[in-house]
């Protein structure tokens, strides 16, 4: 397998593809490269994510997408002997920078993991975390409206309204993952990270979580790490397919399914390796 | 094997039965409401251990106070802060802390403090005590906190948390009955202390007027009337062990009635 020597920069493909050639690139990232100690795990990466889109990030396990996807709030710095080069902009600002505000950062920029982690606590207290440490309201009438803003963004709040101060770890593992997107929400992030959040969760579930980032996106910029090409397929705008630490090719959605310009990227998708 | 381990349960479980029930039975006769808030008095006047359970309540306050938050904080140090050489001689040596017998530590304090202070005193004690502790609870904080899913701390992280906050805010809480537990177990091991009490908090007659004066507690008067020649004050030895046994089921089961898994 050999490395595609025409490898079209992403922003051309975006300008080239897209229906709304006007969207703004919310996250631009360029020449990112990732290290495990001595293990290289990205390879100059260079992509922009548009604002109030989709892009899902597929490939086979070990691509990368998982770890590029972490380096997009710095979660990655939680990792002893990791090491980045590159710069990853969002509205503008590099947050890799000298003095970058990790904190602030991922304020702005959420997360849902692959496995849900509510805290061992109550639902009210799950989704009012966020607000709490960053001292968003000390308001109690403000802060519940908070809390059912975000439930109901998250499709929870029919659920739960009845069981604010109930354990979280009560919920069925849908209600859970969904619960983690609402603490997400709760803070009002622009952007969210999401890590193949449905992969543990039934059909039903799923199709719960699918349709909750096409309302979301509405307002959100979101980028999705899934291993399911039909969800990739049915939730996103672009698609980018990652390929050992590379990315191999970033399109919108709709041609990377039906034509994609790279051979390796239709081998994947037809399911000739992976 | 269902046989086998259940004969061994049955052997264990069956000496500590036989233990507690023989002191039960030896130490009840010599319990009154007079035994319990007395203090000593010589031999066939009666008297009682008031002063000595106030002074082993004081003793294990001090030792909690101060075993208690470092020992908290020494595990949260080795299992979330701590790396590299420095992490790994703390952890060593609060291994070795724990296997050392409380003699030593009572010695130690009685050359450190007690020298320095020219006098005996709770204070004294209550170092003696809070030193067998915190290996006791750095060792179980740590091993608790370690149980607790990284995703958990991630989650906290992504939402903008720094590190100090995901530790207190849940990190411990979700640890809090395994810590808790750690805590119940290290009250309950120096409840039961004699030896560094013996040249530390030394023992008293009287109730205790101040921390800086030598101070009562059970164990000790346990050892004192146990090593008499008097049958009464034997009797009251019985009695007293009773009263330790039952403040220290207290303690264990107000802890966990505390720290109950509530979610």
């Amino acid at each position: 397998m050999s490395t595609p020597t025409t490898m079209m920069t992403p922003k051309f493909d975006i300008r080239s593809n897209s229906v709304s050639t006007s969207q703004s690139a919310k996250i631009s990232v360029s020449h990112l490269s990732f290290f495990y100690g001595r293990n290289q795990a990205l390879h100059d990466i260079s992509i922009q994510l548009p604002e109030r889109m989709v892009t899902a990030f597929i490939g086979p396990s070990g691509c990368g997408k998982t770890t590029f996807l972490r380096t997009l709030n710095r979660m990655n710095d939680v990792i002893p002997g990791t090491r980045v080069e590159g710069e990853v902009l969002i509205d503008g600002e590099n947050i890799y920078a000298a003095g970058a505000d990790v904190v602030e950062l991922r304020r702005k920029v959420g997360m849902v993991f692959q496995k849900s982690n509510p805290f061992p606590k109550t639902i009210f207290d799950n989704v009012a975390y966020g607000l709490r440490i960053n001292r968003v309201t000390s308001n109690r009438a403000e802060l519940a409206a908070r809390v059912e803003e975000a439930l109901t963004n998250a499709a929870l709040w029919s659920e739960v309204k009845d069981r604010l101060n109930s354990s979280a770890l009560g919920l069925s593992g849908g209600q859970q993952q969904r619960l983690c997107i609402a603490r997400a929400l709760a803070i009002r992030p622009e952007v969210i990270l999401m890590d193949e959040p449905a992969s543990a969760l039934d059909p039903i579930a799923t199709s719960k979580i699918e349709e909750l980032i096409f309302d979301l996106k509405k307002q959100y910029t979101i980028a999705i790490v899934t291993h399911n090409m039909q969800q990739a397929a049915r939730v996103s705008d672009f698609t980018a397919f990652f390929l050992l630490g590379k990315l191999i090719e970033i399109n919108t959605t709709e041609k990377m399914f039906t034509n994609p310009n790279e051979k390796l990227t239709e081998d994947y998708i037809t399911g000739r390796f992976g | 094997m269902t046989g086998l381990t259940a004969l061994c349960t049955i052997v264990a479980v069956g000496a500590l039965v036989i233990i507690l029930s023989y002191i039960a039975r030896r130490g009840i006769t010599s319990i009154n409401l007079r035994f319990l808030i007395e203090t000593p008095k010589p031999v066939g006047e009666g008297g009682g251990i008031g002063n000595a359970i106030v002074g082993s309540a004081v003793l294990l306050a001090l030792a909690c106070v101060a075993g208690i938050p470092l020992g908290i904080a020494t595990g949260v140090y080795l299992s979330e802060v701590g790396r590299g050489w420095f992490a790994s001689v703390v952890r060593f040596l609060v291994d070795t802390l724990t296997g050392i017998p409380s003699i030593v530590t009572g010695v130690f304090v009685y050359a450190v403090v007690v020298l320095r202070m020219k006098h005996f005193s709770a204070y004294a004690g209550g170092i003696a005590l809070a030193l067998i502790m915190i290996p006791i609870v750095a060792r179980t904080t740590e091993e608790m906190i370690r149980l607790v899913p990284h995703s958990l701390r991630e989650g906290a992280l992504a939402l903008g948390a720094p590190q100090w906050r995901v530790i207190l805010g849940v990190v411990i809480p979700a640890a809090a009955s395994g810590i808790a537990t750690g805590a119940m177990l290290a009250i309950a091991r120096v409840s039961g202390e004699t030896a560094p009490l013996l040249f530390t908090a030394f023992g008293s007659r009287f109730f205790p007027r101040g921390l800086d004066e030598p101070i009562a507690s059970l164990t000790v008067q346990i050892y004192n009337y146990a090593i008499s020649p008097y049958d009464e004050w034997h009797a009251q030895a019985w009695a007293a062990t009773l009263v330790l046994m039952t403040l220290i089921l207290g303690i264990s089961v107000t802890v966990r009635f505390f720290t109950r898994k509530k979610f």
